[in-house]
C-alpha cells in the first residue's frame, strides 16, 4: 500500500523556536524590573546570612558596656586631615556625662583617628562551621584598640551592625523552615481536598476556615506561652517554626485546592484516568507538576508573612530570646526612650522592611511570570 | 474591476512582530483589493496571517506587532478626492477611531467573548450607536431594537435587556452583527464569524450576512479556513499562505480552475458532502504543516509542500503574482514565462491514493456478536438551586440511548453541540458514571456490563476501550515526554503482566513510527510538536494497548484542513491494520460521511435516526437529519442556494425538553397530530434503518443528491 501522507516529512521542527516553561518563566521574570530587584536583594540577603560571621566586624555576643548607646560612626574613605590620601578610618568617640541626669553622650572626635582595614583580624569564628579563622571583611586595624560602631551600639554595648548581620541568619531561615512544614501540610491537605472533593473537601475546608478565623496574635501568644521556659535556643527555634507553619498552611491549602479543582477537569487528567493508573500516580505525576510554578510563587509570597510573624513574636518577648539574635529580638531591645536618643536601634526594622518588600516583589513577579498567557 | 469599484486597496502591507526569537513576518507584502458591494473571502490554514491582515486594516494589531510597510488605501469617503491611507494614520488618533465602527466594522470568532457580560446587549448596542451617530438615547434605543429585529432576533424589545450569557452563541453573533451594522458601514470585516458555531447556526448566520449585504450594499471581507463556507458566500477569493496572497480570483474561477498548487491542494484535501468516502478512498492531504513564520523557506514559501515544483527557481526566487489568462492571478513560477520550461504546464495534483487491496469489509451485522451494546443508557445531571442546594430538576444529557457497534465497524455519532454526543462517548469509555442503563461489552471471554463495574474492576478493560480526545493540546500532560506519556497505560495495575521494562520503549518507538512520527521524538515534550503531530501522539497513546474499541471524540475538529486530511487518512489506515472498531463522534457531516460505515443522529439526548452512511445521506427519514445535511456548506460554488428550509430556532433547554417529540418545536414538517403529545420511539422502517419519527414513512425528505466529482 502506498501511503504518502503517513510519514511526517522531515519538517525543520527541530530548529523551531521552542522554549521550556522554565525558560518562559525566566524570560517573563526578567522583564519585571521590580521582581528582578527583589530577586537580587533576596539573594544578597541570603548571602549575608551565609557569610554573616565574615561580614560582621565583631561577634554578636561581644559587649562593651563603656559604649552603650554609642551612635553610628561615619566611615571615611578619604583622609583629608593632611592633604589628600586614601585611607579607611573612623573618628573616635568623645564621651561626656551629663552632670544632672548622668546620661552618657557621645560626640565624634575629629582629631582621633581609628584606622580601619579590609580583611582585618578580629574574634575567631568558624566559616561554614568548619574552617576556623579570624579574618573579617572590615574591622579596626588594631583588634585590641578602640572599637568601631558603624551602625551604633545597643543598650548593652553590642555592635549593632554585627547583630543585624547575624540576625539575618535566623530571621531569613526561620521563614524557610516554617514554610517547608506549612508546604507539606498545605499540599497534602489541599490536594486531598481538591482531588477527592465531596465530604473530604468539606471537612478540610471547615478546618481551614477554623484556623483562619482564630485571631492570629492570641493564638501565637497562647502557643508560645505554652513553650517550656527552660528550652534551649535551638528547641525554641524549632518550636516557633512549628507554630508559624500551623498558622500558614491554610493559605497554601487553598491555593493547592483551587488548582486541583481547575485541573481535575482537564483532558490530560481524564486521559490519565482512562489509562487506568492509580490515583496516587495521577495526583503526584500528573496534577502536582502542572502547577509547580504557581506553588513556588505562592510559597515565595508566604515567606514574608513568616518573617513578620517571627519578628512580631520575638518583639513581644514570646518568640526567640537573647542570646539568640534575630531581627525581632533586636527590635525588642527598643524602648520608647530609644526612639528619641538612639534611633539607630530601629535599623533591624529597616532590615525587616527591606527583606519583606524584596521577597514580596519577587513573589509577585514569579506569580505573573508563571502564567505566560496572562499578559 | 474598474478603479471606481474599489473600496479598499491594500498594497504591499507588511506587519511584523518583534519577539525574543526574532522578527515574525506575519504579514509580508499583502496586496488585496476589496470591491464595493462584494464579498471577498480570505482563505488559508491557521498561521498564514489572515487575521493579522484584517486587523492591520483597522490598526488593531497588538504589540509587539507593527505595520512596517505598505499602504491601505480607503476609497470609501465620497467627499475626498484622494483616497486616504489608513496605514499612515495614528492607531489611537481621532481619525482612526472614527473609521472603526462607522466606516469599517468588524465581527469576531467568539461572539460570547466579544460582548461584555456586565452590561445588557441593549446597553452595549445603544452605546455603539451613540458613539458614532448624533442620536438621543431614546432614538438610539429605538434604532437598537430595529437592528436586533433586522438581524433576526425574535422579540427584540425583551432581548435588549438580556445579558450575553443568557443568549446562545448564534444569538450573540447576531447581536455582534447588529452592533457592527449600527452605523451602516461600507465595509464589514468578519473574522471566522461562524467557526465557533454549530452547522445549523452557521448556515443561518451565513444567510443573514448575505441578505444584509444585499440590502445595504456593503462590502465584506470574510476570513475563514472552511472552503465550504467560502463556496457558500464569496464573490471573490484570496488565498493566503505564509503572509502573502498566493492566488486571487472570482469564486467560480478559483474553485473550478485553481491555479496555485496550494489552492489545488487545499481544495483536494477537503472531504465533500456527497462524495461518498468508503473504505478504500483516502484524502489527498497536503504534506507537512504550515512552517513557523520564523522559518519561512527561501524562494517560494510553499515549495517544500508543493506537489509539483518547477525547478530550482522555486527554492531561490520568490515568485511574483502573475495574471493567468487575464483572469485570476497566482503567485507561482509556473506562470512566469521566464522560469517555466518551454511547453510544460503545471501538472494536476495527483489523485488521492486509494487502497489497492480491498480491506475486509466489516462482518455483516447479523452474524457477528457486537463489540458494544448500549441499552437504555441515561446520564442525568442534577440541577441544584436555592439555599439548601435542593435538586430541582435534571439535565438529561443522555436520555435512554440504545445502540450497537459491530466488530470492525465505524459508527458515526452526529448532532448539534449540546445534544449529548460527547457525554455518551465519555460514558462508553466510563470517564463518567452513567445514571442508569447498560453498556455491554463483548470479548472472547464473554460479556460484561461496563456501566455496573467499579473503578478497580474497570481497569481490566481500560486497555481495550480507548479514547481519542478533541483538543490535541490539552489532552497531553505538558510535563511528560512522549515516552512517559505512551508508557502510562502500562502502569495500569491490571495490565502489569504486559509490561516488560525495556520492551515498553520498543513498543513506544514502534507505535510512534506507525502514527507517522519519528521514534527519536520519544524523549521530547509535547510542546515541541504542532497540533497535527500532537493528535498523532494522542492516537498512538490510544492505540498502544491494542484496543478493540476506540471512541474518537471530535478527533479532527480542532485541526487545520490539510492536517485534518492527514489524520483522517491515518485513522482509516490504522482501522484496517489493527481491526479497530470506532465510535466516531463529530459535528462535521462531511467527515463522518468520509470515514463511517454507519451513522447515528442524536438530538437532545436521544438517537433519532440510525442507519448505514449511504442510506442516511441519500434518503434520510428524520426531519432533523435532513436539516443537518442541508446546513452543511458544500465546497462547490455551483451548488449554492441548493438547500432545504433552515431550522428555525435554537436547541431547547435539555433540563426541560419539550413534550412529545423533542424536535417538534423546530421541525419544518411538524403535524398537529401526535408530534406535540406522544414521544416517538426508535423503530425500524426498513432493514437496518431505525427512525424516531411518527411520520417517517409519509415525509418527503431530501438527502445529499447529485454526488459531484472533484474538480482537478
Amino acid at each position: 500500500m502506498s501511503r504518502p501522507t503517513d510519514v511526517d516529512p522531515a519538517t525543520p521542527d527541530a530548529e523551531l523556536a521552542v522554549a521550556s516553561q522554565r525558560t518562559l518563566v525566566w524570560r517573563a521574570l526578567r522583564r519585571h524590573k521590580l521582581a528582578m530587584a527583589g530577586l537580587v536583594i533576596t539573594c544578597l540577603l541570603y548571602l549575608v546570612a551565609v557569610f554573616a560571621d565574615f561580614l560582621s566586624p565583631y561577634d554578636p555576643g561581644d559587649i562593651n558596656a563603656d559604649y552603650a548607646y554609642a551612635p553610628p560612626q561615619q566611615l571615611h574613605v578619604v583622609d583629608t586631615s593632611d592633604g589628600w590620601d586614601w585611607g579607611l578610618y573612623v573618628n573616635g568617640y568623645e564621651q561626656t556625662r551629663d552632670p544632672e541626669t548622668l546620661a552618657q553622650t557621645f560626640r565624634e572626635n575629629p582629631d582621633e583617628k581609628i584606622p580601619v582595614r579590609l580583611f582585618a583580624r578580629g574574634p575567631e569564628y568558624k566559616l561554614f562551621g568548619l574552617i576556623s579563622t579570624d579574618i573579617h571583611l572590615l574591622g579596626p586595624d588594631d583588634p585590641d584598640g578602640p572599637p568601631m560602631y558603624l551602625l551604633g551600639a545597643s543598650r548593652t554595648g553590642h555592635d549593632q551592625l554585627s547583630r543585624i548581620l547575624h540576625g539575618t541568619r535566623i530571621s531569613m531561615s526561620i521563614g524557610l523552615v516554617g514554610l517547608a512544614m506549612a508546604f507539606a501540610l498545605g499540599v497534602v491537605l489541599g490536594g486531598a481536598s481538591g482531588y477527592f472533593g465531596g465530604k473530604v473537601d468539606a471537612v478540610i475546608q471547615r478546618v481551614v476556615e477554623f484556623f483562619m478565623s482564630v485571631p492570629a496574635i492570641p493564638l501565637w501568644l497562647g502557643l508560645a506561652a505554652a513553650l517550656p521556659r527552660d528550652w534551649g535556643p535551638l528547641q525554641r527555634y524549632l518550636a516557633i517554626t512549628v507554630i508559624l507553619s500551623i498558622i500558614n498552611w491554610t493559605d497554601l491549602a487553598r491555593v493547592v485546592r483551587g488548582r486541583f479543582l481547575a485541573l481535575r477537569g482537564e483532558d490530560f487528567v481524564t486521559a490519565a484516568y482512562l489509562d487506568g493508573i492509580s490515583r496516587r500516580r495521577i495526583i503526584g505525576r500528573h496534577l502536582l507538576p502542572s502547577f509547580s510554578s504557581h506553588l513556588i510563587a505562592a510559597m515565595t509570597l508566604s515567606i514574608p508573612a513568616m518573617i513578620l510573624a517571627e519578628t512580631s513574636l520575638s518583639f513581644l518577648g514570646l518568640g526567640l530570646r537573647p542570646p539568640t539574635v534575630s531581627w525581632g529580638v533586636l527590635l525588642s531591645d527598643v524602648d520608647v526612650r530609644a526612639l528619641e536618643t538612639a534611633p539607630w536601634l530601629l535599623l533591624p526594622g529597616l532590615a525587616v522592611v527591606t527583606a519583606v518588600l524584596a521577597i514580596n516583589f519577587l513573589g509577585d513577579g514569579l506569580r505573573d511570570a508563571a502564567d505566560p498567557y496572562q499578559s | 474591476m474598474s478603479r471606481s469599484d474599489v473600496l479598499l486597496d491594500v498594497q504591499g502591507l507588511k506587519t511584523h512582530f518583534g519577539t525574543d526569537d526574532g522578527v515574525v513576518r506575519a504579514v509580508d507584502g499583502v496586496d488585496l483589493s476589496l470591491a464595493r458591494g462584494r464579498t471577498t473571502c480570505l482563505v488559508g490554514e491557521s498561521g498564514c496571517g489572515k487575521s493579522i491582515t484584517a486587523r492591520s486594516i483597522l490598526q488593531l494589531v497588538d504589540p509587539p506587532g507593527r505595520i512596517t510597510a505598505g499602504h491601505v488605501w480607503w476609497h470609501g469617503d465620497p467627499d475626498a478626492a484622494e483616497p486616504a491611507d489608513l496605514a499612515a494614520l495614528d492607531p489611537r488618533g481621532e481619525r482612526m477611531r472614527a473609521m472603526r465602527g462607522a466606516d469599517i466594522s468588524m465581527i469576531f470568532q467568539e461572539p460570547m467573548a466579544a460582548i461584555s457580560p456586565m452590561y445588557t446587549v441593549g446597553e452595549q448596542l445603544v452605546e455603539a450607536i451613540q458613539l458614532h451617530l448624533p442620536l438621543s438615547r431614546r432614538d438610539a434605543t429605538d434604532k437598537a431594537v430595529r437592528l436586533l429585529g433586522r438581524v433576526g432576533i425574535p422579540r427584540p424589545e425583551q432581548r435588549m435587556h438580556a445579558y450575553s450569557f443568557q443568549l446562545s452563541g448564534g444569538m450573540c453573533q447576531r447581536v455582534m452583527i447588529a452592533m457592527a451594522l449600527a452605523c451602516e458601514p461600507s465595509l464589514l470585516i468578519a473574522d471566522e464569524p461562524t467557526t465557533a458555531l454549530d452547522v445549523t447556526t452557521q448556515a443561518r448566520i451565513l444567510d443573514l450576512l448575505a441578505e444584509l449585504q444585499a440590502d445595504t450594499g456593503m462590502a465584506m471581507l470574510f476570513i475563514t479556513h472552511d472552503l465550504g463556507v467560502v463556496a457558500e458566500i464569496a464573490d471573490d477569493v484570496a488565498v493566503m499562505y505564509l503572509g502573502q496572497v498566493v492566488e486571487e480570483g472570482s469564486v467560480t474561477d478559483v474553485f473550478d480552475h485553481p491555479r496555485h498548487p496550494y489552492t489545488q491542494a487545499l481544495i483536494a484535501s477537503v472531504p465533500r458532502l456527497g462524495s461518498r468516502g468508503g473504505r478504500t478512498s483516502r484524502l489527498a492531504a497536503i504534506e507537512g504543516i504550515v512552517p513557523h513564520p520564523l522559518l519561512r523557506p527561501a524562494g517560494c514559501s510553499f515549495h517544500p509542500r508543493c506537489h509539483a515544483p518547477v525547478g530550482d527557481a522555486c527554492q531561490e526566487l520568490p515568485p511574483e503574482l502573475h495574471a493567468v489568462d487575464g483572469g485570476p492571478a497566482a503567485r507561482c513560477h509556473w506562470y512566469d514565462d521566464a522560469v517555466r520550461p518551454e511547453g510544460r504546464t503545471l501538472p494536476v495534483i495527483p489523485v488521492a491514493p486509494t487502497i489497492a487491496v480491498t480491506p475486509p469489509a466489516p462482518v455483516p451485522r447479523e452474524e457477528a456478536a457486537p463489540v458494544l451494546e448500549v441499552r437504555d443508557l441515561t446520564v442525568h445531571y442534577p440541577v441544584k438551586r436555592g439555599l439548601l442546594n435542593r435538586t430541582v430538576g435534571h439535565v438529561r444529557a443522555v436520555d435512554g440511548v440504545s445502540l450497537t457497534i459491530a466488530p470492525g465497524e465505524t459508527l458515526g455519532l452526529v448532532g448539534e453541540s449540546g445534544c449529548g454526543k460527547t457525554t455518551l462517548g465519555r460514558a462508553v469509555v466510563r470517564a463518567l458514571a452513567p445514571t442508569s442503563g447498560q453498556i455491554r461489552y463483548h470479548d472472547d471471554k464473554g460479556t460484561v456490563d461496563l456501566a455496573a463495574l467499579p473503578d478497580s474492576a474497570l481497569r481490566a478493560y481500560r486497555g481495550q476501550v480507548r479514547m481519542i480526545f478533541q483538543d490535541p493540546f490539552s489532552a497531553l500532560n505538558p510535563r511528560m515526554t512522549l515516552l512517559q506519556l505512551l508508557a502510562e497505560p502500562f502502569r495500569n495495575p491490571a495490565l502489569r503482566r504486559d509490561r516488560i521494562g525495556s520492551e515498553t520503549e520498543q513498543r513506544v518507538a514502534d507505535m510512534l513510527v506507525r502514527v507517522g512520527l519519528r521514534p527519536e521524538y520519544m524523549r521530547r515534550y509535547p510542546h515541541a510538536f504542532s497540533g497535527g503531530q500532537r493528535q498523532r501522539v494522542n492516537i498512538a497513546r490510544a492505540l498502544i494497548t491494542r484496543p478493540r474499541l476506540v471512541v474518537a471524540d471530535e478527533a479532527v475538529s480542532a485541526l487545520d484542513v490539510s492536517v485534518r486530511a492527514q489524520i483522517l487518512n491515518l485513522l482509516a489506515d490504522l482501522r484496517d491494520e489493527y481491526d479497530l472498531t470506532y465510535l466516531f463522534i463529530s459535528h462535521d457531516l462531511s467527515v463522518v460521511e468520509h470515514l463511517c460505515d454507519r451513522v447515528a443522529v442524536m438530538y437532545l439526548g436521544r438517537i433519532v435516526e440510525t442507519t448505514t452512511t449511504d442510506r442516511l445521506f441519500d434518503t434520510p427519514r428524520h426531519p432533523y437529519t435532513e436539516a443537518l445535511l442541508s446546513a452543511v456548506p458544500v465546497a462547490d460554488p455551483h451548488r449554492r442556494g441548493d438547500r432545504a428550509a433552515q431550522l428555525p430556532d435554537e436547541l431547547p433547554d435539555p433540563a426541560a425538553p419539550p413534550p412529545g417529540c423533542a424536535f417538534h418545536t423546530r421541525c419544518p414538517h411538524v403535524q398537529a397530530e401526535r408530534c406535540g403529545t406522544e414521544v416517538p420511539q426508535l423503530r425500524g422502517i426498513a432493514p437496518d434503518h431505525d427512525v424516531a419519527c411518527h411520520h417517517a414513512e409519509a415525509l418527503e425528505l431530501r438527502g445529499v443528491r447529485n454526488p459531484i466529482s472533484s474538480p482537478s
